[in-house]
């Protein structure tokens, strides 16, 4: 399981920028369980980002965001809303918003910071990866994560050391991060995004569990979680 | 002194490097350095290069300052965290050294430890940033320092890099974070360093050309293999292959590369890689 926090409303509204429409997406795994990308969770994002003049052109909340199979048949009855809509706003853990970002060919918006787990981790079914870094950046880099991605965990774009779209690290097997980032953002006439993202430097502090889940087991969390969702 | 201070007062300059060794001998290191001093506005320490543990870019960079040429300390963001290079940073100023260059690294697994951590808790452009506020008296988390240093800070590009716009944009915001002056990995199509100029220029800081002395087909075929954004054009390697005096057409083809070069960009920086002792025929081949 990946715990997740939602992110403060005005910065998913600043990610969604100059955009009218959205559709959103949440997942029914750890997300649900963190209280972020349940229904409730994304029926109230729905209203908040209502509330602001955004156009919400429909919603579904899918078992596992990290299946990648799964979000593309489950979102098979959504194609008009989806087609609709300017971009897509995913309410879940770093995984899932970059399977997401894999699977439908649209700007993604990450409505969630994927915060520390210490070694519990959620569902891996493909090259997504998710640090737990508390502070997800998958907007500005096409929905791919070069903290994992990357051989350096460069955050602030590509180092010179790929050789023909190739890593130094693995230059047989291993894409560069910064390569693969740049061709979907090219591909989606974005690029200009690398420019506009501010400088990241990383708190390595958010990377800590913390306290409360520390030491905890999952079913603790989720036996916590559920409690707090029907009270 | 500071190279943006030899820019400003329109200097074409030339700058070359020097390795520390694996070792405490640093007599070769020192030879090297006094045979580059006549010739070039400083000498540019590297850190660790290639991830191959040596002895320090600090404490080298200290040693020619003593000997009166002026070092340009290179620093990576491989082997320290944000603590410690500001501290190394602070050191710098207080042993003398006025010029840094801020790089990512080479990743751990290239070198002699590949087992190592790998910090990276910085990134080049997180870097010069870091540097650019300790010029102006705080350090990363915004506390006051006691007296200040006031680096000129330097980066590194990488022109021949495919696709080049994401290169185009880290130096933009390496720009943005404080640099003053580029280095550029090796150039040996002065064509295509051209255009990439021609894209560079509006960000309006001095470029350096990188001249890497070739010395045989063989290291050219390696770099095209190996070398990041290194391409070497196969009519350099035949006409390497073909030459009678290879010494002798490495310094020609270095000193026609800094002449087609020279108009377009604000200096050279040649790396020498052993043939320290040639740089001064490459300068004169090139009227420099």
């Amino acid at each position: 399981m990946l715990v997740t926090e939602r992110k403060p409303i005005d910065e998913i509204v600043r990610f969604i920028g100059g955009e009218s429409s959205v559709f959103l997406l949440g997942c029914d795994g750890c997300a649900a369980a963190s209280g972020t990308g349940g229904e409730p969770e994304i029926e109230e994002l729905k209203d908040e980002l209502e509330q602001r003049g955004i156009e919400v052109t429909g919603w579904k909340v899918i078992d596992f965001l990290c299946q990648k199979a799964l979000v593309r048949t489950s979102l098979r009855p959504f194609a008009e809303a989806l087609g609709r809509a300017d971009s897509v706003v995913v309410a879940t853990c770093g995984v899932g918003i970059q399977a997401t970002a894999t699977v439908v060919d649209k700007v993604i918006h990450p409505a969630c910071d994927t915060i520390s787990l210490g070694g519990i981790r959620g569902e891996w079914q493909g090259e997504e990866r998710c640090a737990e870094c508390g502070q997800c950046f998958l907007e500005y880099t096409g929905g791919i994560c070069p903290l994992t991605a990357c051989a350096k965990g460069l955050v602030n774009g590509p180092c010179g050391g790929a050789k023909d779209g190739c890593c130094e690290v693995e230059p047989d097997v291993r894409r560069c991060a910064w390569d693969v980032i740049y061709e979907r953002l090219e591909r989606q006439g974005r690029t200009d995004l690398l420019r506009r993202a501010p400088l990241q430097v990383k708190n390595f502090a958010k990377m800590q569990p913390p306290p409360e889940i520390r030491g905890t087991r999952k079913w603790a969390i989720d036996m916590k979680t559920t409690e707090g969702a029907t009270t | 002194m500071k190279l943006t201070d030899l820019f400003n007062a329109g200097e074409f300059l030339i700058t070359s490097e020097v390795a520390p060794p694996k070792g405490t001998d640093t007599a070769e290191m020192i030879e090297n350095a006094e045979l580059l001093k006549p010739r070039v506005a400083a000498i540019n320490i590297t850190d660790q290069q290639s991830s191959v543990m040596r002895l320090g870019s600090l404490a080298a960079s200290q040693m020619l300052k003593a000997r009166e040429i002026e070092p340009v300390f290179q620093v990576t963001c491989r082997d320290r965290n944000r603590i410690a290079l500001q501290s190394d940073l602070l050191s710098a100023w207080a042993l003398g050294i006025e010029n840094v260059l801020c790089l990512t690294g080479d990743h751990v697994i290239l070198g002699d430890f590949p087992d190592a951590k790998p910090v990276f808790d910085l990134d080049s452009v997180s870097l010069l940033a870091v540097a650019k506020g300790l010029n102006e008296a705080h350090d990363m988390a915004g506390n006051d320092l006691e007296g200040k240093p006031d680096f000129c800070l330097g980066a590194v590009v990488t022109p021949g890099a495919d696709p080049v716009e994401p290169q185009l944009i880290k130096m933009e915001k390496k720009v943005a974070a404080g640099a003053t002056f580029f280095q550029t990995q090796a150039v040996f199509d002065a064509e295509a360093f051209t255009r990439f100029m021609e894209q560079a220029k509006p960000l309006g800081v001095p470029v350096m050309a990188g001249i890497i002395l070739l010395k045989s087909p063989g290291m050219a075929r390696f770099m095209n293999k190996n070398v990041a954004g290194v391409h070497v054009p196969d009519l350099l390697i035949d006409e390497m292959a073909n030459a009678e005096d290879r010494p002798a057409k490495s310094v020609e083809i270095a000193a026609r590369l800094i002449r087609e070069v020279k108009g377009v960009c604000q200096g050279v920086h040649i790396m020498p890689l052993g043939w320290e002792a040639r740089v001064p025929a490459v300068l004169d081949g090139a009227n420099l």
